[in-house]
């Protein structure tokens, strides 16, 4: 981050420019480096939440932890125009079918925070009505542990998520790998 | 509900339906009868037009596993609003046919009752308008709270005994 000056005297971080050539009124670098950098800066989360790890989202928006200052202020609640599904909290049998049609309709690219025990594993409900992790119904790129996780622990995986997102070839999402992997989940 | 009152609900029911009663009991004074299940719905009926028993709101209704007996009993709570009196009564089912009555011609709030109580333990309630599971996922082949299910989901495989000293 470099800092800037401002006449108040206040400072504001601003995201470093990537790695390019750069001379007197132009500045060269390569397409993947620009628009990971304005990707991850602009992601659009949709909050799939069902218990309390979705109170603690709730803080992290809020004024005090503020998911803002990561460029996630806009909460998307259609899964059509969000980046970046959250699921918060217990995902019981009978919604998996629902979870799984939200990142259906999801755009490519699209990325999963899977925040708390009970979205990663299953949690303490080890019994025959919960999911035991979402990943068995779709990919997720990110695991957020805690029973609920803090605030800062939901920001730290969210940082994760972009430092994905910022370096993900623009390829990736077409590679025959990525097809396969969602193969798996039997999402063509 | 006083033990005189319990007498006098226990005198009414003995007097039309004493050959259905099959143990009568209460347990920190909650009277419960135990019933022939058959009539039940009969009974019930009655309860509810008597003018002095009055038993016009529905509780509760459930089952309960007993694996020791082979058998699943529905539970039903009735309720006296006028006299604040409230009673249990109990059928017991054989667990290989466990088929009831419905009892959603006397109370509509059974419908709902009747499927959860299907849905969890596999009663079949006869004459019930749409017997179908209302809680757990459609594609689901057990009832899950007989306890000749285990509690604990058996798709995991990063548990095993040893971890728990078992």
């Amino acid at each position: 981050m470099e800092k800037v000056a401002t006449p108040s005297n206040a400072t504001v971080n601003l995201s470093e420019k990537p790695e390019g050539i750069e001379g007197m009124g132009f500045f060269a670098t390569s397409l993947e480096k620009v628009v990971g950098l304005a990707r991850k800066n602009s992601i659009w989360p949709l909050p799939f939440a069902t218990s309390c790890c979705g109170i603690e989202f709730m803080a992290t928006m809020g004024a005090h932890y503020d998911l803002a200052r990561f460029g996630s202020e806009r909460l998307s609640f259609s899964p059509r125009q969000a980046d970046l599904l959250m699921v918060m909290g217990t995902i019981a049998k009978k919604m998996g079918p629902v979870l799984r049609q939200v990142y259906e309709q999801m755009a490519e690219p699209r990325w999963v925070l899977s925040v708390g025990a009970c979205a990663s594993s299953g949690g303490i409900f080890d019994t025959y009505s919960v999911l035991q992790g979402i990943d068995r119904i779709i990919p997720v790129d990110v695991y957020v542990p805690g029973c609920p996780p803090r605030p800062e622990q939901i920001i730290d995986g969210i940082i994760k998520i972009q430092h994905l997102v910022e370096t993900e070839s623009l390829r990736r999402r077409d590679s025959p790998e990525y097809k396969a992997m969602l193969n798996k989940f039997g999402i063509e | 509900m006083e033990g005189s009152e319990r007498e006098k609900v226990v005198t009414i029911i003995k007097e039309k339906y004493g050959d259905e009663i099959l143990h009568i009991e209460a347990p920190y004074d909650f009277l419960t009868i135990t019933l022939k299940k058959d009539r039940i719905v009969e009974v019930i009926r009655f309860l509810y037009d008597h003018p002095e028993m009055k038993f016009q709101y529905l509780t509760t209704l459930g089952g309960i596993h007993f694996p020791e007996l082979n058998q699943i009993a529905v539970m039903y709570q009735l309720h006296n609003l006028v006299n604040n009196w409230r009673i249990r009564l109990k059928i017991f089912l054989a667990i290989e046919n466990p088929i009831a009555p419905t009892l959603t011609g006397v109370f509509a709030a059974a419908n709902w009752l009747e499927r959860e109580t299907y849905d969890f333990y596999g009663v079949i309630f006869e004459g019930h308008p749409n017997l179908k599971r209302i809680l757990n996922v459609d594609e689901m082949i057990i009832f899950p709270m007989r306890k000749e299910y285990p509690l604990e989901d058996q798709t995991r495989e990063d548990k095993n005994d040893s971890m728990f000293g078992r």
